[in-house]
């Protein structure tokens, strides 16, 4: 067990955590952050990206017990008094997601594109997105979403 | 009031799915829960000898372990086949005896031999590690087309065939045969695919000894068809003691249609150590556990004239079940199959001759389009092959054989109401531009490119209703839809739906209809469906019958809201109920301006009487409250159709297949919410793009699944996909009031023949899907030698 000190989604949280816990564990089981998804067990999927001190990573892939002293933020801490950020908002006017599960890691995994790129192409996007895998919308949606988020963001 | 009906509304579930407050089921967790982690056959095929849990029993953490001898002891049911297919000879299928825990026999990798449940997950999955079995390893049968040929599995099931079915008429068939120019011949497998859903399965079962009630959350597409098998036919609890819960739920595709072992596991262990058990699919063992789709080996001859006129078509076809007979494993590759094997065509003779066999596989059932794929893919590849070998138009061949009078009689089953088939292909052509497809093919050439286009023609049976037809075919359930429309006091309006949502939407679409029905405003109307104790009993969502079924329901409820209104209006403005018309959420009296809205009438029917300000009366003999219930049972199955175009380029040196260009032109009659629709046909188009290209389930010899990882089974991505061209036509359905077709499947059962036909046309030779690098690569090096030796 070792004790970790994180700011998630802009909380200070201190928590013993065993050595093998995983951050998505540590978000959905120790915080009860569900909305971060775990749809893979190989790091493929995406459904679990969040972002570490800015970041986008898979949570399913780092340890806890490393991230001594970092800010994470998952899809709940995107909403600012009561508002959604303009990815989630783009989202949704486009119809960029059907079920929801790989929602989360996608919205993050995009606003990270975005924090690196200010107006993408469509190939920049899609190629960006390849490590987040959905099953529902064909990714054209998506990809309408995060270039309408661009021209807010 | 503007109609809502083909308004592109904003999702209405969307902000809870994107900003994490959506609740899955895995996102539920009790009060004293367990964890569940089943021990999983690691051979295709064994028997059970002996399973040692005394170790794991006394692991760290451990509540229970639980075998196949404790689920036979409980006498608790095993899995069903929901459809009775009855073979040529008329003898009845056979299927063998599917316990939620093995007992005797293991038959697939991943079947379900024990559960250990402990306090947490981790050491639940320790402790399963301790649990010894000890297995007489057999030789699988794993090979579709051997499986016949092999050993039995099942002692009392020959050549390991389930059902040897016959849908047409064999005699009249080879007449047509006998008088043709032409027979044009095709071998091809039919890949299968693992439905992969984002949101891997799960369960939560809690048992409350006090009141003897289970409470399951389940990952369901169809909850209430989950009760009434785990109840009546598992016999875990009465009916009314098992409440199914299927909160959001992450895609379904078909895989999340019926129970699975799990699901019967947990609620019949929470029952017996009360407390609630909890167990999460990892995604290796949805990999292995989840129904496959799917896998058939056919051979198919189509009889033309010169002319390119069909005569006939024979269709001969082994299906693999896997090692068990799922709910609708058997029907997927008969009544979903075989009526649509002739596709959108005059054919005036045919049959289909399916074989279902087992092997050592994991269950196959119904993926995205069920049947209907399978059967498209065979007749759209054939019937481009024959343009071929004609020297014809793909698109002329088509043409010469749509029918143009509706409703068609089509060969095997079907009286497709509506369409217009002429006009979805040459929609298409416009809309892909096709003449410009000889310039683009020079282009392509000038980058060394090897360009190809590709056609499909397609329709589908949609709805699986009415219940009659389908129950005369052998179906155990009828497949009506319900809907409850509850005006609470307020004005406000709860609808309760029997299908249930996973993506598609149904918060909105379902109520716009209602919006639009009531007159009352989209934001004051709630969908509340997926929960067993909330609504009445209803049959789930599959086999796009969501709005063309479930939809009517709430048109029907509706109207008779709308009905008891008139009456309450009428009565309340001192009227005949005749002179009282209903418009937009107002009760008006003929040529006056007296009237009452709805919200008026309703919060009438629940406060019947005078209290001050209030006066209220209710007419005579009419009950208070406002809430009608109705069940929907068509008269006929939908049947939407399109024709699609897909253009491929292919790298000849490499053998990179990219598909540059899709064009897809639907017909879902009547659209509700385009944006919803839309949506719907990019992501059928990806996973039937999928099947074409990139995913492929491979067991090997011994039976393993060799693709049971993301690492192993290629998903499709966002760098796989050109943006794809969508456009619509409307014949409107004649079998419910809103005209609509269902628009679920029609991606995935169209796109793989456009692909196939477009690769196939590019590299000049046959290639079986998927068509991955190396294949293509293969094609184009023959094709490379055979054209060097004609030179």
């Amino acid at each position: 067990m070792k004790k970790v000190n994180l700011e998630v989604n802009g909380k200070k949280v201190s928590k013993e955590v065993a050595d093998h816990t995983v951050l998505s564990v540590f978000l959905r089981e120790v915080l009860n952050l569900t909305g971060t998804h775990v749809g893979c067990d190989t790091s493929q999927c995406g459904a679990c990206v969040v972002h570490v001190d800015g970041k986008s990573i898979k949570s399913c892939t780092a340890l806890a017990a490393d991230l001594d002293g970092s800010k994470v933020t998952t899809i709940e801490g995107l909403v600012k008094n009561g508002k959604m950020h303009p990815m989630q908002e783009a989202f949704k006017k486009e119809h960029g997601l059907q079920c929801g599960f790989c929602t989360p890691g996608m919205v993050m995994s995009a606003i990270d594109l975005l924090n690196h790129k200010k107006n993408p192409s469509d190939k920049e996007i899609r190629d960006w997105l390849e490590g987040n895998i959905c099953r529902c919308t064909g990714y054209q949606n998506i990809v309408a979403a995060v270039k309408e988020a661009a021209t807010k963001m | 009031m503007a109609s809502l009906v083909g308004s592109r509304v904003e999702r209405k579930e969307d902000k809870k799915l994107l900003t994490g407050r959506g609740k899955y089921t895995a996102d539920v967790t009790f009060a004293h829960q367990t964890y569940a982690y089943f021990v999983r056959s690691p051979h295709a095929r064994a028997q059970l000898k002996n399973v040692d849990i005394s170790k794991a029993e006394k692991a760290s953490g451990v509540v229970a372990v639980l075998t196949g001898k404790d689920i036979a002891n409980d006498k608790i049911g095993g899995l069903i086949a929901g459809w009775r297919i009855k073979s040529e000879d008329g003898s009845d299928m056979k299927v063998p005896a599917h316990p939620p825990l093995a007992n005797e026999s293991v038959n697939y990798v991943g079947d379900h031999v024990a559960v250990v449940i402990a306090e947490s997950l981790d050491e639940a999955r320790n402790a399963a590690e301790l649990v010894k079995v000890d297995y007489k390893i057999l030789k699988a049968v794993v090979k579709t087309d051997k499986a016949m040929d092999s050993e039995s599995i099942y002692k009392d099931i020959p050549k390991n065939l389930c059902f040897d079915w016959l849908l047409g008429d064999r005699a009249k068939t080879q007449e047509a045969f006998d008088k043709a120019d032409k027979i044009i011949k095709i071998d091809l497998i039919n890949n299968r695919l693992i439905p992969n859903a984002m949101e891997p399965r799960a369960a939560n079962a809690d048992y409350n000894p006090s009141t003897e009630e289970i409470t399951l959350y389940t990952t369901s597409q169809n909850p209430h068809l989950a009760r009434i098998i785990i109840s009546a036919f598992n016999g875990v609890a009465p009916e009314n003691k098992l409440r199914v819960i299927a909160p959001d739920v992450g895609g379904g595709f078909g895989s999340k249609i019926y129970p699975y072992a799990e699901e019967v596991v947990c609620s019949w262990a929470s029952k017996k150590i009360e407390r609630p058990v909890k167990w999460v699919a990892d995604r290796t063992e949805s990999f292995l556990s989840d129904c496959h789709g799917r896998d058939h080996v056919t051979h198919a001859e189509l009889a033309v004239k010169n002319d390119g006129t069909f005569l006939g078509f024979k269709n001969e076809t082994i299906a693999n079940l896997g090692a068990y007979a799922s709910v609708f494993g058997t029907v997927t590759p008969t009544y979903l199959f075989g009526p649509c094997a002739t596709g959108v065509y005059k054919m005036p003779a045919a049959y289909s001759n399916v074989k279902a066999v087992f092997t050592n596989t994991a269950p196959v059932d119904a993926y995205r389009g069920a049947g209907r794929p399978e059967a498209t893919y065979t007749i759209e590849t054939l019937v481009e092959k024959a343009a071929r070998e004609l020297g014809m138009d793909p698109a002329e061949i088509r043409m010469k054989n749509f029918p143009t009078q509706f409703p068609f009689q089509q060969t095997l089953v079907h009286s497709v109401d509506s369409g217009d088939y002429n006009a979805g292909l040459k929609k298409a052509m416009e809309v892909g531009d096709y003449k410009g497809f000889e310039a683009r093919k020079k282009e392509s050439e000038s980058k060394g490119k090897l360009r190809g286009v590709g056609f499909c023609s397609y329709f589908e049976a949609c709805g699986i209703a009415p219940s009659a037809v389908v129950m005369s075919l052998g179906c155990g359930i009828g497949l009506w839809e319900s809907a409850e429309v509850r005006f609470n006091p307020t004005g406000n309006v709860t609808v309760f739906t029997g299908s249930h949502s996973h993506g598609q939407g149904h918060d909105t679409t379902f109520a716009q209809i209602a919006a639009d029905r009531l007159g009352v405003p989209l934001e004051n109307i709630e969908i509340s469906h997926g929960d067993t104790d909330k609504g009445p009993f209803g049959y789930g969502t599959y086999g796009s019958r969501s709005l063309t079924v479930g939809g009517t329901a709430i048109v029907k409820a509706c109207d008779k809201i709308v009905a008891k209104g008139k009456k309450v209006a009428a009565k309340m403005l001192e009227v005949n109920e005749s002179d009282v018309e209903f418009k937009d959420g107002e009760f008006i009296v003929a040529k006056s301006n007296q009237k009452k809205t709805i919200g008026e009438v309703a919060f009438a029917c629940y406060l019947p009487g005078t209290y001050g300000e209030v006066k209220s009366p209710l007419p005579e003999g009419e009950e208070p409250g406002l809430k009608e219930t109705s069940f929907f049972d068509p008269g006929n199955f939908s049947f939407p159709a399109g024709s699609h175009i897909c253009e491929v380029e292919v790298d000849p040196d490499t053998g990179n297949t990219e598909v540059v260009k899709y064009t897809a032109v639907d017909d879902f009659g009547t659209i509700i919410n385009p944006l919803i629709v839309e949506g719907q046909v990019h992501g059928g188009l990806a996973q039937g793009i999928g099947q074409a290209l990139y995913e492929n389930c491979h067991y090997d010899d011994t039976g393993q699944l060799v693709t049971a990882s993301y690492m192993d089974y290629t998903m499709p991505r966002a760098d796989n996909f050109p943006e794809f061209n969508l456009g619509f036509t409307c014949t409107p359905a004649t079998s419910n009031p809103l005209g609509t077709k269902g628009c679920g499947e029609a991606g995935a059962i169209a796109a793989p023949p456009a692909v196939m036909n477009a690769v196939m046309n590019a590299v000049g030779t046959e290639v079986s899907m998927p068509a991955t690098a190396e294949k293509v690569w293969k094609a184009c090096q023959k094709m490379n030698k055979s054209n060097s030796k004609a030179a």
